[in-house]
């Protein structure tokens, strides 16, 4: 088990360094571009360039260049913007994480407890038109671009039902930090939680469904019915918690890669100031030492994920346990 | 409905391993393939769709050139004739401070501005024929390249083995654990912002080669790893280890026994990855770093749309609309192919 | 004496992509209270099918059953899934063909056990518990106390089979249902899982519908013997009437099939030649007169029925001229 845990943790490492590597390659090492240049923004002066150009060490070799740049992303963490003259990079992207962070959160109880009354419904009732229509409304969520729907949503609550009962309570688009309002930090996230969580509950609902429907043709079922158990308990203790495996690790990975930033889409449609859309002002105005962050942050963020995922996998499956 | 397996009592001789794309007679599997297809409606109908989508698009210059605009040419100052009185395309604000214009709005009249106009006064209608026509030829080529390079990197990690399949495996596993948008953000923001020369070739920023080349390269992890280890079986199996045998040239035996049976594994991919690159072609569009103006694509018109979103809420809704339709048609269709297939793709 | 279960005129057809197939043609078999009744017959010939129709445990959206069949007088094809439930577990239960896939990978063996126990009565947790550690000291599972927290993949597949053995016989049913119970089993490990099996079934007073299509599990463990070819009984007895004065040509087959305990070992053992017909099939005759050595033009007409006594073969042969084409073994 431990050496598992550690060889688990040197393959995180592993990654985690091969991925600082080639998001520093693509920003520093793209043949037929000054980085310098590009770190000090659009229209800055030749001063600027040459003073970024001395402090990442651009005139030295790549993997000095590497060392330099890892150093100020972490150890002194003292990266700054030059869009933004002198904003330190790191508190920028520390702050914006909550933001993130509940959006996601918010949306993901949504996603897991939509995909699994769809999945579990679909199967239960399988061929007939309740699971024809659940699967036919889940690919339409998975073929709606999220940024598309987000602004379809804006639309309704904000404009044409937004005097309406269904929609008056509809808080202006934006975050509401936790601390400020508990309520006001609900009302906020709502319709972006739904939003988010439509595409995933359509993934995960047909995902589930069809493992659902790979166990029911196990032997063990047959046995569970045999045993003269309800199908309600065969359906949640014998089906469903065999096919949460495969859920659980898509779950672990959507949800980190969401946190670390994919749900950028989401934040910029409904103004929401997280990682995504600082990325998203980063990249409006070419700021590419916060890009840089970004990334590195959220990529981190993923692998981190996935190994936890990794441990939770062997909780609910004694099978990976020994 | 799958039977209760049983032992066999008396084991008939097991045909011998046979090369299964090549069927020796009788109905090849690719007939019975398309037999099943065609048997399924759905499929049939997102067939339909998608080719009546195409046909639409291919109509962009002839729609545009009967209405005699371009529209991809601002129209600030010009009027229409809406039954019979000359209306502005860009109309004074009747709202708010009556600061601004709004712009025309929907005709519901195909002769012009079927859809409204942008806030460039653009016809709406004809740029989102022109646009599903970026986005489309994008999410093909995006399609094509990826699955090109990710067959060549499957076949090189699989058959070779050994330290190549190693390395390119760890590469493949960065490349996973990195969130695709974030990867393509990061190739589009360094590759927009310059030129890029490899070689003799010089893309330009602009380019729509640009947005396919990255999202062709994005996705190949999640191609290239079912096909590595398939390739990784097939190595394995009994006719390439004969072929391997016989001493055929390397060359000759991936070309003829591995590439072949590698087809429905990389055809059911084809729609996967086209609804996949029309959905990030259009995320990559509206960030502005996808398709850049004065081309259009279908996330470039709601990207337009965003601000005329509570005023003239069909330019954003229409290209959302049209890829739901074209998008949710190929997944149908994937869904479709890869039961008649029977090959289980991996990709999500 | 009343049959405990009686099946009359069984048919089982199956929805395919191809139309309707029937796998199972107008079948009846009757257990008596104690008797351990085996249903020999090799992969496809409807066996498994026939029983797991009965318990309605077969897709019912793509399974037509008809006939009739009785539990204790009862009729019990086509019931409720909820009025089936009362009797599954409880009254009939079933053990599985391999081990490796019959119990959920995901819960304890005991956990297992109680479950079912707690599904038919009123019992604490505690006692069920309790009730699964003696019932895998009785299917001789070392220190129960410890097998009873392990989890499916920890145990052999011997000790597996017998956890299902044990989670069977928890309610102390009347008719255990055992679907090639030792066909996934190393050769050692049958002779003991059988053993106990027919020693349990004694003890619980369960009678036995043993799936086989092994003659020597019959020969061990079994009253009487039905021989299913193709979805037909094509012969049934008692293990006495079948083994020394078997009627039916196939029946031949298998029995000549078994290798020889004593004298030299034959360099190959007779088998049958061909197939079997692919199921759905219609020609109306004789199923195995494709393969059969005693085959002639009347056998593709329906076959007669030969009747002495309990012992029954669907076949044109007639006891001259069986005596003709086979001489009755002399016992060794």
């Amino acid at each position: 088990m431990l050496a598992t845990i550690v060889a688990r943790l040197g393959q995180m490492v592993f990654v985690m360094f091969g991925i600082s590597v080639l998001v520093f390659l693509i920003f520093f090492a793209t043949p037929g571009s000054d980085p310098a240049a590009r770190i000090a923004g659009r229209n800055a002066s030749p001063e600027t360039v040459a003073q970024i150009r001395e402090d990442f060490g651009f005139d030295r070799p790549l993997p000095v260049q590497y060392a330099v740049m890892m150093k100020r992303l972490f150890v002194t963490q003292d990266l700054t913007s030059f869009v933004n003259r002198g904003q330190k990079v790191i508190p920028e992207v520390l702050d914006a994480i909550p933001a993130t962070l509940s959006l996601v959160s918010g949306a993901a109880v949504l996603w897991v407890l939509g995909s699994l009354t769809v999945g579990v419904a679909a199967a239960a009732l399988r061929d007939t038109a309740v699971d024809r229509g659940l699967m036919i409304l889940s690919l339409i969520g998975i073929s709606a671009p999220v940024f598309w729907l987000g602004e379809v949503m804006n639309l309704l609550s904000q404009s044409r039902y937004h005097d309406t009962w269904l929609f008056s309570w509809v808080p202006g688009l934006g975050y509401v930090p936790l601390s400020d309002s508990v309520s006001g930090w609900f009302k906020a996230l709502v319709i972006p939680w739904i939003t988010l969580a439509v595409l995933y509950i359509g993934i995960y609902g047909r995902v589930l469904r069809a493992n659902l429907i790979e166990a029911y043709s196990e032997d063990y079922i047959r046995t569970a019915r045999a045993k003269g158990l309800s199908p309600t308990r065969i359906m949640l203790r014998h089906a469903l918690r065999t096919s949460l495996l495969p859920f659980v690790t898509m779950f672990g990975l959507d949800f980190g890669a969401l946190v670390g930033g994919a749900a950028l889409l989401t934040e910029v449609v409904f103004g929401i100031n997280g990682i995504g859309r600082l990325t998203f002002h980063a990249l409006q105005n070419l700021d590419l030492p916060v890009i840089l962050a970004t990334v590195i942050y959220a990529s981190f963020f993923v692998v981190a994920a996935n190994a936890l995922v990794d441990v939770l996998y062997a909780v609910i499956d004694p099978r990976v346990r020994a | 409905m799958s039977l209760p397996s049983e032992p066999v009592l008396a084991p008939a001789a097991e045909p011998a391993a046979a090369d299964p794309a090549r069927p020796a007679e009788g109905r090849g599997p690719w007939r019975t393939a398309w037999r099943r297809l065609r048997r399924n409606r759905s499929a049939m109908i997102s067939l339909a769709v998608l080719l009546a989508v195409v046909a639409l698009t291919l109509l962009a210059p002839a729609y545009a050139g009967w209405l005699g605009i371009d529209p991809f040419r601002s129209n600030l100052a010009g009027t229409w004739m809406i039954d019979g009185q000359s209306v502005p395309v860009m109309e004074p604000s009747t709202t708010g401070l009556g600061l601004g214009v709004t712009p025309i709005g929907p005709t519901w009249d195909l002769g012009g501005y079927f859809l409204g106009a942008d806030n460039q006064g653009r016809d709406v209608a004809a740029r989102l024929l022109y646009g599903g026509r970026n986005s489309l030829v994008i999410a093909g080529a995006a399609t094509v390249l990826c699955l090109m390079l990710a067959t060549l990197l499957g076949l090189v990690a699989g058959y070779m083995g050994g330290v190549v399949d190693m390395i390119l495996s760890r590469i493949l596993d960065v490349l996973w654990a990195f969130p695709v948008y974030l990867l393509a953000i990061s190739l589009s923001i360094v590759l927009l912002t310059s030129a890029f020369t490899i070689g003799p070739v010089t893309i330009t920023a602009g380019s729509l080669l640009l947005p396919i080349g990255i999202i062709g390269v994005i996705y190949v992890p999640y191609v290239a790893r079912p096909i590595r280890a398939q390739v990784l079986t097939l190595r394995q199996s009994e006719f390439v280890l004969a072929a391997i045998g016989l001493g055929l040239p390397t060359g000759r035996i991936l070309r003829k026994d591995v590439l072949p049976n590698l087809l429905p594994t990389l055809i059911v991919f084809v729609p996967i990855l086209l609804a996949l690159a029309i959905t990030t072609e259009s995320a990559l569009s509206y960030l502005s770093i996808g398709v850049q103006p004065p081309d259009a694509s279908w996330g470039t018109i709601i990207q337009d749309g965003q601000t005329l979103l509570y005023s003239r809420p069909w330019v954003a809704l229409a290209p959302g609309l049209a890829i739901v339709v074209t998008v949710l048609a190929l997944n149908v269709l994937g869904d479709a192919v890869r039961d008649a297939l029977d090959a289980r793709g991996h990709g999500r | 004496m009343s049959p405990l279960l009686d099946v009359r005129n069984l048919r089982v057809a199956f929805a395919t992509d191809g139309g309707p197939v029937t796998a199972v043609h107008d079948v009846s078999f009757t257990v008596q209270p104690g008797e351990v009744l085996a249903i020999v017959g090799e992969s496809g010939s409807g066996k498994s099918v026939s029983l797991l129709s009965v318990l309605g445990l077969v897709d019912r959206r793509r399974t037509v059953v008809e006939g009739q069949a009785t539990f204790r007088g009862e009729p019990i094809l086509n019931l409720s899934e909820r009025v089936l439930r009362r009797i599954r577990g409880r009254e009939i239960a079933l053990i599985s063909q391999d081990p490796m896939t019959a119990l959920t990978p995901v819960h304890r063996i005991g956990d297992q056990i109680a479950e079912q126990i707690r599904a038919h009565e009123r019992v604490s947790r505690q006692a069920a518990r309790d009730r699964a550690v003696s019932l895998l000291r009785d299917v001789n599972i070392p220190m129960p106390e410890r097998a009873v927290d392990r989890y499916p993949h920890e145990l052999s597949g011997g000790m597996r089979q017998r956890a299902v053995i044990a989670m069977a016989l928890s309610c102390n049913p009347a008719l255990l249902v055992a679907d090639e119970p030792t066909t996934a089993l190393d050769t050692t490990v049958q002779a003991q899982v059988l053993d106990m099996l027919r020693r349990l079934s004694a003890q619980h007073d369960s009678s036995v519908v043993l799936i086989t299509h092994d003659m020597g599990v019959v020969a061990e463990m079994a009253t009487r013997v039905a021989v299913m070819y193709a979805g037909r009984i094509v012969e049934t007895g008692t293990v006495a009437e079948l083994f020394d004065d078997p009627w039916h040509p196939y029946t031949w087959g298998l029995l000549d099939s078994i290798p020889p305990l004593t004298g030299a070992r034959p360099r190959r053992l007779p088998s049958i030649a061909g197939m079997p017909p692919p199921p759905g099939r219609t020609e109306p005759g004789c199923p195995f007169a494709p393969r059969c050595r005693a085959a002639m033009p009347v056998c593709y007409l329906p076959p007669p029925e030969q009747v002495a006594g309990g012992h029954r073969a669907l076949c044109v042969l007639d006891a001259p001229a069986r005596a003709a084409l086979r001489p009755p073994r002399v016992a060794a």
